[in-house]
């Protein structure tokens, strides 16, 4: 059994609750041993960046320091989580950065080395554990099922070495591992708006559109994402994209681990779908 | 030691982590057909990287473009010259708010600054917090059109309401309180 150190981050404890209970559900049964990182902080996502770069290294380092002394591959199946934490990985390269921030967590006992590689989920699921081992694992194949795979954009960009950044292909070749159909599609790796759903709604429901228009019409059952921002936004506010539209989306917005979960034979409880709010009850009744 | 002087705001940017490509910009304007937000900046992505060098210090710092930046990062990984523009404009971001700057026509920076505050008090960030200060703080009546999105993911058990505080907070503000030490003796 192969052994990671588990960094959740913070929408895995609200409002991605659905990301980390399938991410554990399916590493168990995948025999991948996650460790929860003891007592991770936020990584600091794009808001602490853009408010103080340089603090947010520091308070980002606490995890890799921490993680450092795992000894093991931070794993996150967080997009945010995944960027922020690789970007002050590779800040800390930077001999002048790494001095003032070794400093400042050296007042907590704590020091970064630089010898951390901080993975995504979906990355360690393709490279150490193979398409092949998890297809050997389906018990209930998702056959027929259209799934429009959805990257968003952290998963694939900046590129930290996974995945293309304009034509992403993990999640097509995880969704045909268990039996269903990935539909082609123009908008797989475009943006949902991300946290500007708060303060640029109008332009991100705009965007949400686009996204949900293109992968019905391309014939999509469902969609999937590793990403807890762009579930969260796919799935709690498809009802305002169709008040504001005069449209009658009804589209699943599912974990990837979620629809992972399923083909392996895992229940919905398991997998923390009732927890999603565009009902998934069509594909359950199929599968379950 | 010796200390390099910011002698115009391009130098100033390049400075900041993340701000370093700006020299490197030669104005293809890839940045600005990349961006799915470049329609509600008040100056396209490139403009404002073409101010940075035409040195407009103010008339960038003031204005609210870089706060419209999704981070969705298509401009970063097509930029021909890796001039990195969206950490470029998160460099943007953080010389505005420590100047003071306050940009109008965006809520963005109290979305931001309610997430960090978030952090500081628990070490990680509680979302209904997060949002219910942001409204308090921007317009408490525009929570109820948003009653509904919150009320679904509330009765799905997406938005506890207590904050979770990690062990290592005081740790966290003693990280925090050094580097900023470090920083202002510098």
């Amino acid at each position: 059994m192969k052994s990671y150190t588990y960094f959740p981050g913070c929408s895995s404890e609200a409002t991605a609750v659905g990301l980390d209970i399938s991410t554990r559900a399916i590493a168990e049964a995948l025999g991948i041993e996650l460790k929860e990182l003891e007592d991770w902080n936020c990584c600091g996502s794009t808001p602490y960046g853009s408010l103080d770069e340089l603090e947010a290294i520091a308070v980002a380092a606490r995890n890799l320091a921490l993680a450092e002394k795992t000894k093991l591959d931070l794993v996150t199946p967080c997009s945010s989580c995944f960027v922020t934490l690789n970007k002050a990985r590779v800040h800390m390269m930077k001999p002048e950065v790494k001095s003032k921030v070794n400093q400042a967590l050296a007042t907590a006992g704590l020091e970064y080395n630089g010898s951390v590689k901080v993975r995504l989920l979906i990355e360690v699921l393709m490279s150490d554990m193979t398409t092949q081992k998890i297809a050997a694992k389906v018990v209930k194949p998702l056959s027929g099922l259209k799934v429009a795979p959805y990257s968003g954009c952290q998963e694939v960009r900046p590129r930290f070495g996974f995945d293309d950044p304009e034509n992403p292909i993990a999640l097509d070749e995880i969704v045909e591992a268990v039996g269903a159909i990935a539909v082609p599609y123009a908008s797989k790796c475009k943006c949902c708006g991300g946290s500007a759903v708060i303060s640029e709604q109008d332009l991100c429901l705009q965007l949400m559109y686009d996204l949900f228009k293109n992968a019905v019409e391309s014939g999509a059952e469902c969609m999937i994402t590793p990403c807890p921002l762009c579930q969260m936004n796919l799935d709690a506010y498809q009802a305002k994209v169709n008040s504001k539209f005069n449209t009658n989306f009804n589209l699943p917005v599912l974990f990837v681990t979620q629809l992972i979960g399923l083909a392996l034979g895992l229940k919905e409880d398991k997998l923390g779908l009732n927890k999603n709010i565009v009902k998934p009850n069509k594909i359950l009744a199929k599968y379950l | 030691m010796e200390k390099t002087l910011a002698k115009d705001f391009a130098s100033e940017v390049s400075q900041v982590p993340g701000g370093e490509g700006v020299y490197m910009c030669m104005q293809c304007g890839t940045c600005t057909a990349s961006c799915p937000s470049a329609e509600i900046w008040e100056y396209t992505p490139s403009e404002v990287i073409a101010m940075v060098k035409a040195d407009m210090r103010d008339e960038v710092l003031s204005s609210s473009s870089m706060w419209r930046c999704l981070s969705c990062y298509f401009c970063t990984v097509r930029c021909p010259r890796d001039v990195e523009p969206t950490s470029l404009f998160h460099a943007l971001e953080s010389l505005a708010v420590k100047h003071g700057y306050k940009p109008k026509g965006t809520t963005t920076p109290v979305v931001y600054d309610n997430f960090v505050k978030s952090i500081k008090s628990n070490g990680r960030v509680s979302e209904f917090r997060m949002m219910l200060g942001y409204y308090l703080s921007t317009n408490p009546f525009a929570a109820l059109g948003m009653t509904s999105v919150a009320l679904k993911l509330l009765s799905h058990g997406r938005m506890p309401l207590s904050a979770r505080k990690i062990k290592g907070k005081k740790d966290l503000d003693l990280i925090i309180k050094k580097l900023n030490e470090i920083r202002g003796d510098q």
